[in-house]
């Protein structure tokens, strides 16, 4: 196995390779499973919710858990299994709008700077590492302090610490595939910078640009349940899991309920989000295929 | 990672409430003579005549500044820095005898001058007083001899020695005015310590106190804005107690608990959903009387305050005789008729506005059930949560708001209704004309009749919203003795506070 090692290693693996992989890996199919269950409640939640979140109807609050409220009523008589699914939805739209922020401008960011290098590389790293140095979590409540609290803030606040990851990634990936033998053929074939980033490189590097998009999806609910646990995050009439956590705080006492469910909704979904990066980290990236 | 903070606060607090009931166990044993008490808000500065903030008066008052007169637990007017008064046949001329040997915390006399002094700032062209129309009656203020001052009005004023006794009208040093923000210097029975910003004031018993000495030898009063703190603050025994509790929905496992006393008692807050009179669409009565048609205020008293609290019909203490209960039927809650007012006044489809909330629970968690009460009727509220410096800045001076939630609480302050530029913009020459009355009238009866034209007015062109009577849930220690039940002004009067033996 000395020579076609190489073929072996660069030839292509077809989508039903992939997926047999996938298949056979736990944590990816755990967290695609929890993943998907939150999705599917998220989903459903602009059509349908057990109860409304927005008629208050205060002569039921306080309720333990029945089967009549899944997961009991909060201080205004709210059903939480129906905030907690709302909830959902308003995770995962500032989550996923965040991220869509950091690979927007990263990408395209540390993909430049890999194709041009030299000076540009420098300062445009340089930059990303500045914001790096900043702790995004509290750069995030000084952004939302200043410009309002609100659900558009939030998504920004954490979007723009979502760039230089992206940033970084993709540069560090697309400056491994740059002296590959295929690129230099593209080049020699006379392609562009430009062409050949988009038609060589960006192919090469969207798994690990997948599997860094899970792991800061997830980091980005945890923040949009911080900003909104501050007050800073989501305002009502939208429910946010955050929020209803820092109602909860001082029910604690005698309604457990109003801080158990919030807070398991938000470990499970990380935990389904972590453990489908990890798997897709397992079943996508070439460096680990190797390995194995 | 704010989760794991709150994992952590959580665990905390259980592990708190397990241990905590052996803890104060051991502490109570010695008799206590200092006493810490816990405060929602921090004042920004601590001379009561230069700042309309409550918290202001929650510090100072009857502890380190005192007035002519001043007002008792139950509303009553008592005589402080003035022995006796004396009022002239016709109203105007009242002639206050003072105690003498009084002496500053500085160590100065106090004297006639003093007075003088005092009230001449406050009616003062340059003054800063947040209660300026308090003084507006005095015509002058004259010494007659050090022990002895006449103020002469320029009318009769029925509620004089009452205004006399606000925070807002006590006396000052002239060499210690200027400072008084950050050190107070008064003639109280405690004297101003130290404050550690962010934390907590301290002041001590005042060794050359005049009157009876108090029996506590130190106060602390820490600060504790959020709600959760403040019942891990009582339940682990850091404080001894909160005047106004914040947290109304844990009273009832506070009440069950026989280390604390429990007393609801009144206030003179006013909690109304304030509208901006002078913007569209609010301008038109029909729109105002359609909000307060579609306002549930026992849900907003069970939701936020959870019960705590007495609905209102006006802007009046229902504790006070002249208060007229029936209004309360004005404008009952019925969202037909709030909706066929708003097509009336041209939003069949009802529209769009923000309200602003400050802080407190009242107002976030009130706001929250009254967007989803207006929702109801169309009305659709964004929700802007504001620290209370942007809600003095935006909604109190610049009166950029639609709606608001805010609870008033100075004793008798229907007359903000007359106040040009209030920050809710009602002006009305026939409610002026009944607050010039007002003023003038000594005869008990005519001020009551007068009062109750004032509420029936502010009420039938549903100025504001009005929701509820804040409700006064002390906490305290079960052995500290002598805290006020209800609070007929903002204060926290200590000088009768000791602990049983």
């Amino acid at each position: 196995m000395s020579a076609p090692l190489i073929e072996q290693l660069d030839a292509p693996e077809t989508w039903r390779d992939v997926a047999k992989k996938a298949l056979h890996n736990r944590s990816f199919l755990t967290g695609l499973i929890i993943t998907t269950i939150i999705l599917a409640l998220a989903i459903i939640s602009f059509f349908w919710t057990p109860w409304s979140i927005t008629d208050l109807d205060i002569s039921l609050k306080l309720k333990k858990p029945s089967l009549e409220h899944w997961f009991g009523t909060d201080h205004f008589g709210r059903d939480i299994f129906s905030m907690i699914m709302v909830g959902a939805r308003n995770s995962i739209a500032v989550a996923l709008v965040a991220v869509g922020i950091g690979v927007l401008f990263g990408v395209p960011i540390g993909c430049w700077a890999a194709a041009k290098g030299g000076y540009a590389d420098e300062v445009l790293m340089r930059t990303n590492d500045v914001i790096f140095a900043f702790p995004a979590l509290l750069s995030a409540v000084m952004i939302t302090a200043i410009f309002g609290p609100g659900a558009i803030n939030a998504i920004l606040a954490i979007g723009i610490f979502n760039i230089p990851v992206f940033a970084r990634i993709s540069r560090g990936a697309a400056l491994s595939i740059w002296p590959r033998e295929f690129i230099m053929a593209a080049e020699v074939a006379g392609k562009g910078k430009i062409r050949i980033t988009v038609e060589h490189i960006l192919p090469n590097i969207i798994n690990l640009l997948l599997v860094q998009g899970t792991i800061q999806f997830s980091l980005g609910i945890l923040a949009e349940a911080g900003l909104s646990y501050v007050g800073l995050g989501t305002q009502p009439p939208m429910s946010s899991w955050g929020r209803m956590l820092n109602e909860a705080q001082t029910m604690m006492s005698f309604a457990p309920h109003m801080a158990i469910f919030p807070g398991l909704a938000i470990v499970v979904t990380v935990l389904g989000l972590n453990l489908l990066g990890d798997g897709l980290r397992d079943v996508l990236d070439p460096r680990l295929r190797r390995e194995r | 990672m704010k989760i794991l903070t709150t994992l952590a606060k959580t665990t905390a607090l259980a592990a708190a409430l397990t241990m905590s009931a052996s803890f104060v166990a051991i502490n109570a044993w010695a008799a206590k003579t200092d006493v810490t008490l816990g405060m929602v808000l921090e004042p920004p500065h601590l001379d009561p005549t230069a700042g309309a903030a409550a918290a202001i008066d929650e510090v100072v008052y009857a502890n380190i500044f005192e007035g002519l007169t001043r007002i008792g637990s139950k509303g009553e007017v008592l005589p402080a820095l003035a022995e006796s008064w004396t009022v002239s046949d016709d109203g105007k001329v009242y002639t206050f005898k003072l105690h003498t040997g009084v002496k500053f915390h500085d160590g100065s006399d106090f004297d006639a001058n003093d007075v003088k002094f005092s009230l001449d700032r406050a009616r003062g062209e340059k003054s800063t007083n947040a209660q300026k129309a308090l003084f507006k009656g005095i015509a002058s203020v004259d010494v007659v001899d050090p022990a002895t001052v006449k103020i002469t009005l320029s009318a009769p004023a029925g509620n004089f020695t009452f205004n006399l006794g606000w925070g807002d009208a006590v006396i000052v040093a002239p060499e210690s005015a200027d400072s008084n923000k950050t050190n107070p210097v008064g003639t109280g029975p405690f004297k101003f310590s130290k404050w550690a910003k962010g934390s907590s004031i301290e002041m001590v018993k005042s060794d050359n106190y005049w009157g009876k000495p108090v029996a506590l030898s130190k106060a602390t009063l820490r600060f504790i804005p959020d709600p959760a703190a403040a019942v891990s603050a009582m339940l682990a025994g850091d404080v001894d107690g909160f005047a106004n509790f914040p947290a109304p929905e844990s009273i009832p496992q506070l009440k069950a608990d026989p280390r604390f006393k429990v007393v609801i008692g009144s206030t003179e807050g006013e909690t109304i959903l304030s509208i901006n009179n002078k913007k569209a669409p609010w301008t038109d009565i029909k729109v105002r009387q359609a909000v307060a048609h579609a306002i549930d205020r026992q849900a907003i008293i069970d939701g936020a305050m959870f019960g705590l609290g007495t609905p209102i019909g006006t802007h009046f203490a229902p504790h006070h005789p002249a208060y007229k209960a029936d209004l309360i039927n004005t404008y009952p809650y019925d969202l037909d008729k709030a909706k066929a007012l708003l097509a009336e006044a041209g939003f069949p489809n009802g529209f769009k506005a923000v309200i602003k909330l400050p802080p407190p629970s009242y107002a976030r968690r009130g706001g929250e059930i009254v967007a989803a009460q207006l929702r109801k009727i169309g009305i659709e509220l964004e929700i802007v949560p504001v620290e209370w410096a942007q809600w003095l800045d935006q909604v109190f001076k610049k009166k950029d708001f639609d709606l608001t939630i805010v609870s008033h609480t100075e004793p008798q302050d229907i007359n903000i209704y007359a106040r040009k530029d209030y920050y809710f913009q009602y002006s009305s020459d026939t409610f002026n004309k009944i607050m010039t009355d007002l003023n003038l009238a000594t005869d008990q009866a005519a001020r009551y009749k007068l009062m109750g034209d004032a509420q029936t007015l502010i009420t039938k062109e549903a100025v504001n919203g009005y929701m509820f009577e804040l409700a006064k849930a002390g906490v305290w220690n079960a052995k500290l003795k002598g805290m006020w039940e209800n609070a007929p002004v903002q204060a926290t009067d200590l000088t009768g506070v000791s602990w049983a033996e």
